[in-house]
């Protein structure tokens, strides 16, 4: 049986309180870093502990806070992106509800190794519990000097902000983060110059995912070993999956990078509603191309996923079983990204647009020969010619449904009416 | 704490009084409910920053309302995981019994009805946010039940 690591305080009375933090052995890791260890070395530890970024791209995070300059002249800030807007994704919004403290120690320790005094927590406006929850949980560490300015009495200054989102998924795209942090319309940034370099008001800055942060004080507190040991060891670590959709028990589930999606669909999560199959799962939220039944014994981890043609992403695993018609899930996907698409780059802005009018004439029955070739074109033309990745996960996610899911939509054309209706 | 004292509180947040100017507009919208010109005008001299720049982020971000909207915010989800949970069905339910069609507002200003995108809690789906709260594992019945609770 695998031990929770991040989800253990979750399901003790007042888990968002710090005495039951402490009571968990809470900020131990915090006190062991600013009692045994220099900055630099817990960069080290990070980076052997193969940590890889939880937001959805797989980054390893030491060496992230490894190209944060030594000597800037200039401030050095942590961001965490708790913006969680991918559909199908809900896990950090639990972290951030239920244990609060456990993000905070993880930011104090990221915010110690590169050498930061002040942090944003740039949170979606819509998580108002976890707003509120976070900042009383900021207040309770800085009456117990977890936070301010002699962190345990030791020379380590550390603030934590929270920053409210306003409702723009774009803003989880890590530079039109720091746009909306400095007051902007949240459109990306070109990069490089890679925030490590140039990020919050140019300083350098770094930013990780509320779930990666939240990993650090136990690689801290068990050592680098212990991590790789749970998992592939080039994608390791304890990981959390968030179950949605046509599932018999959907939620939040702690288990080891790399499991099997099969494993977790249908032991974990209880499999398929009584009477329905399966018919396709979604891995990592809806940027993450589809994978069809017959693709389940894939680990859930960044290289097993990736080799199998889909991505890990934000680790929103949603089931979609037989009833469902699978040009209804992709022109909602694709509406989606249309709609959340800042405009600055034609090819998303006008590209999904067209995308979206196709798709919906194909499954009102409306559809003509040559739209799926207009779709591949129209995918072709989005794919890698866009500012951010927002473009690319819109067409990698369209491709991935009109590869395996073909037949579907040529009966959508051919018997012009959408067959599950 | 008046709204001058709140949003002061907040711009002592940042090094540069142009990151206050959202949260500034959370507190504003707070206040008055919706953000109209004036309220805009007043955030901008508050910050001292640029009217302009505190009108371009009010219509940016879905959460900011420049026209008022019902004392109860019915916003549903109708994303992926929802929609696989019948999200549709709730939506139609919704139109039926309040007469509006989504986007719209009854008459009585009690409710505006909207579709969001997802809320980040499609463990609960079919989720519906109603001003601070969320409320999942929606169907018909506890939608009635719901709607007679806030009336
Ligand atoms: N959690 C969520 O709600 C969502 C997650 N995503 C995920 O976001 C991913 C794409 O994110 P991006 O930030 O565009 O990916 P990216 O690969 O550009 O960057 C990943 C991280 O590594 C850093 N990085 C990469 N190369 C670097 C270098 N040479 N020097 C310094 N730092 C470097 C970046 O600054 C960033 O923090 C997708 O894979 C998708 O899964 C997308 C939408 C929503
Ligand atoms: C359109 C788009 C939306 C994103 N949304 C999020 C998000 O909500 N949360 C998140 O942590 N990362 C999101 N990311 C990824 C971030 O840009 C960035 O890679 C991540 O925050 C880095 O943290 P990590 O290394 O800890 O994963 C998004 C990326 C894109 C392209
Ligand atoms: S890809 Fe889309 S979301 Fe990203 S910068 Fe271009 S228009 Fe904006
Ligand atoms: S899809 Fe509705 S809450 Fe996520």
């Amino acid at each position: 049986m695998f031990e929770p690591v991040l989800l253990k305080n979750i399901d003790v009375p007042d888990s968002h309180l710090l005495s039951t933090y402490e009571a968990g052995g809470g900020y131990q890791a915090l006190a062991k870093a600013l009692r045994e260890y220099s900055p630099d070395d817990v960069i080290e530890l990070v980076k052997q502990s193969n940590l890889r970024g939880r937001g959805g791209a797989g980054f390893p995070t030491g060496m992230k806070w490894s190209f944060v300059p030594k000597q800037a002249g200039k401030p050095k800030y942590l961001c965490c992106n708790a913006d969680e807007g991918e559909p199908g994704t809900f896990k950090d919004r639990i972290i951030m509800e239920r244990d609060p403290h456990q993000l905070i120690e993880g930011l104090a320790l990221s915010a110690y190794a590169i050498g930061a005094d002040t942090a944003y927590v740039y949170i979606r406006g819509e998580y108002v519990t976890a707003i509120r929850r976070l900042e009383q949980a900021i207040a309770q560490a800085r009456e117990k000097s977890y936070i301010g300015a002699n962190v345990l009495g030791s020379d380590f200054k550390f603030t934590v902000h929270v920053h409210c989102g306003a409702g723009a998924y774009i803003c989880g795209e890590e530079t039109a983060m720091l746009e909306s942090l400095e007051g902007k319309r949240a459109q990306p940034r070109l990069k490089p110059p890679f925030p490590a370099v140039a990020g919050l008001y140019s300083s350098p800055t770094v930013i990780n995912n509320v779930e990666t942060l939240a990993c650090v004080p136990h690689i801290v507190m068990r050592g680098p070993a212990w991590f790789r040991g749970i998992g592939p060891d080039r994608s390791p670590g304890p990981k959390l999956y968030c179950l949605s959709g046509q599932v018999r028990k959907p939620g939040l589930y702690e288990l080891p990078m790399g499991i099997a999606l099969r494993e977790l669909v249908e032991e974990h999560a209880g499999g398929p509603l009584p009477g329905r199959r399966i018919k396709a799962v979604i891995p990592g939220g809806v940027s993450a191309p589809v994978i069809p039944e017959d693709g389940l014994e894939v680990g859930m981890d960044f290289d097993s996923l990736a080799a199998a043609g889909s991505m890990l992403g934000s680790a929103g695993v949603v089931v979609i079983d037989d009833s469902t018609c699978m040009v209804k899930v992709s022109t909602r996907i694709v509406e989606f990204f249309h709609h959340e698409s800042c405009g600055k780059c034609t090819p998303c802005r006008e590209g999904l647009n067209w995308a979206v009018k196709v798709l919906r004439r194909i499954e009102t029955g409306e559809g003509e020969p040559g739209d799926l070739e207009q779709l591949e074109m129209l995918c072709k033309g989005i794919f890698g010619n866009t500012f951010c990745a927002l473009g690319d996960g819109a067409a990698m996610g369209l491709r991935a449904a009109l590869k395996h899911f073909r037949d579907e939509f040529v009966a959508h054309i051919e018997e012009r009416r959408c067959p599950f209706h | 704490m008046t709204m001058r004292e709140q949003i002061e509180a907040a711009a002592a947040r940042y090094p540069d009084q142009r990151s206050a100017i959202m949260p500034a507009l959370v507190i504003a919208q707070r206040e008055h409910g919706h953000l109209p010109g004036p309220v805009l005008e007043e955030v901008a001299d508050i910050l001292g920053v640029e009217r302009m720049w505190v009108y371009e982020l009010a219509t940016f971000y879905t959460l900011f309302h420049t026209e008022p909207v019902g004392l109860f915010h019915l916003q549903l989800c109708d994303n992926v995981s929802c929609m696989l949970c019948r999200a549709e069905d709730l939506l139609r339910h919704l139109e039926e019994v309040l007469e509006i069609k989504k986007g719209g507002t009854t008459p009585d200003g009690l409710f505006t009805l909207s579709t969001v995108e997802c809320l980040g809690a499609c463990e609960m789906a079919p989720v519906m946010q109603v001003g601070n709260d969320y409320h999942g594992n929606l169907d018909v019945v506890r939608i009635d039940a719901l709607l007679e609770s806030l009336r």
